[in-house]
């Protein structure tokens, strides 16, 4: 039988194609905002593309708030997408300051123009950029038999994979080990993908970033498959 | 390299082949533009995106007479990522606001096409380039930025289709003025023209459509005989009278920028297990 992923529903984001990239790669998924569903499932998914305040007015108008942290914290594989990876966190300060689902400590902030106006940052990020192992690691961790994207999502992809990003704004997690995968836009190196216990969630879209992030999808698939 | 143009096609059912074409062979994203809403129907389109979506795993804006939030919906639903809006901004302004706050800034791009006036200056178009509105281009691009678009994509009516190149004073007036990403969309005819307009022009895209589909359109031609005679090549050829366009593959637009250090996403070829 195959796993169940149920894709949660708040009205924002292009959730076809989560479905679809889930249906690609053996998962059956289903697209839902019922309370039930979500808790039933194998694994949840958490997309999303839009405003932070909205969201999680959203989330809580559809009574989701408490289940979801329930699922995030209860062993089953829990993706976060874009704005689902920021809506785990503490606090955005997205229009304003919300609270979130606050699984993750952390905030969510806006990038900002770099000093040199010469090179202003365009916000938002619109388009492909390249995902690096975290910099702290040491030379060694590099070499080292267990390298840190293996059984993740993130195995067998390339340092520098290009992954397609859309968002304005950024999470910093507090416990920097927690985060799986950097990326740079402009002088700023942010956080895009973290790992927290059963948690995987990615700051670009993999449903977006052709057969690479199809790949991502395939090795989520296997995560799940082997947490049932 | 952002985007491929889908402009004058007017056959369905070939839409999802040509996106599937261009998805396996390394576009980063696709723009479908609905130029001729009201031939389509919105049904058709909608029918057309949940197809494409089920075999392209790249974003897809969708753009061709929307105007209201219910239509944006409907598009978002069918599988596209962003949609492109242009008469209806133009007519409402607001309605980019409430599009924005309704989907995020970053789904919504605005398509402002510019005629240059005699005076250098330039107009916004509506109706796909079809209806005049007196206002000033350069002013309407900052306006919508402040709106809450999420990008921008500018095209030169006088330049888009004929592959003599990109207006450059045209897209850096609007890079310069705004501090959201801008596309340049309409023009190219070589690949130099792609690569000035991101290096001079300091377009964070391009969109690219005749000079890609001319080429695809002779690769189907040869390969599928149901493809001939159905419209497609009366206007392909009536287009390349205007110009000797070899066409290009985005494999060859990509490796010219590479060469001159333009960051893109190299191409793998896509063509995968879907």
């Amino acid at each position: 039988m195959k796993p169940v992923v149920a894709i949660v529903d708040y009205g924002l984001g292009n959730l076809l194609s989560v479905k679809l990239a889930c249906e690609l790669v053996g998962l059956h998924a289903c697209i839902t905002f019922e309370q039930n569903e979500i808790l039933a499932a194998d694994a949840v998914v958490l997309p999303g593309v839009g405003a932070f305040g909205d969201a999680m007015a959203a989330l809580e108008r559809l009574d989701l708030v408490v289940p979801l942290r329930e699922v995030a914290t209860s062993g089953k594989p829990f993706i976060g997408v874009c704005l689902g990876l920021q809506l785990l966190m503490t606090e955005s300060y997205e229009f304003g300051k919300h609270a979130g689902l606050d699984v993750i400590s952390g905030s969510v902030v806006r990038f900002e123009n770099p000093v040199d106006p010469r090179a202003p940052l365009k916000v938002p990020q619109i388009g492909w950029n390249q995902i690096y192992r975290p910099r702290h690691l040491s030379s060694s961790d590099y070499l080292s038999a267990t390298d840190l994207w293996t059984g993740t999502p993130l195995e067998s992809l390339d340092e520098g994979e290009y992954m397609y990003f859309l968002h304005s704004f950024y999470a910093k997690p507090e416990d920097s080990d927690m985060v799986l995968s950097v990326a740079r836009y402009g002088n700023i190196e942010f956080c895009s993908s973290l790992r927290y216990g059963s948690i995987y969630a990615f700051q670009f879209h993999p449903e977006r970033s052709g057969q690479k992030g199809l790949q991502v999808y395939r090795n989520l698939s296997a995560i799940i498959a082997r947490s049932k | 390299m952002k985007g491929v143009h889908f402009e004058g096609l007017r056959v369905l059912g070939k839409l999802e082949r040509f996106a599937h074409h261009y998805y396996e062979n390394g576009a980063d994203e696709l723009i479908f533009m609905d130029a001729v809403a009201s031939l389509y129907g919105r049904n058709s389109l909608l029918a057309i995106i949940e197809r494409a979506a089920r075999q392209i795993f790249i974003p897809l804006t969708v753009g061709g007479g929307l105007r209201t939030l219910n239509d944006i919906r409907n598009v978002l639903r069918a599988g596209a990522d962003k949609v492109a809006i242009n008469t209806a901004a133009v007519k409402r302004p607001e309605f980019i606001r409430e599009a924005a706050e309704s989907f995020g800034s970053s789904t919504i791009l605005v398509s402002i096409e510019a005629m240059r006036k005699p005076d250098g200056g330039y107009e916004a178009y509506i109706e796909y380039g079809r209806e005049k509105t007196n206002v000033d281009a350069l002013e309407w691009a900052t306006r919508a930025a402040e709106l809450g678009a999420g990008e921008i994509m500018v095209t030169s009516i006088n330049r888009e289709g004929t592959g003599t190149g990109f207006d450059l004073e045209l897209t850096t007036k609007v890079v310069e003025s705004v501090s959201i990403p801008v596309i340049a969309g309409g023009g190219a005819g070589t690949l130099d023209h792609i690569f000035q307009i991101v290096e001079q022009g300091r377009a964070d895209a391009v969109c690219v459509a005749s000079l890609l589909h001319y080429k695809a359109f002779r690769e189907f031609e040869l390969k599928e005989q149901d493809f001939a005679g159905e419209g497609n090549i009366d206007f392909i050829s009536r287009h390349s009278a205007h110009y000797r366009m070899e066409g290009a593959s985005i494999l060859q637009i990509k490796n010219y920028l590479l060469n001159r250090a333009i960051d893109c996403r190299p191409y793998h070829n896509q063509a995968g297990d879907n």
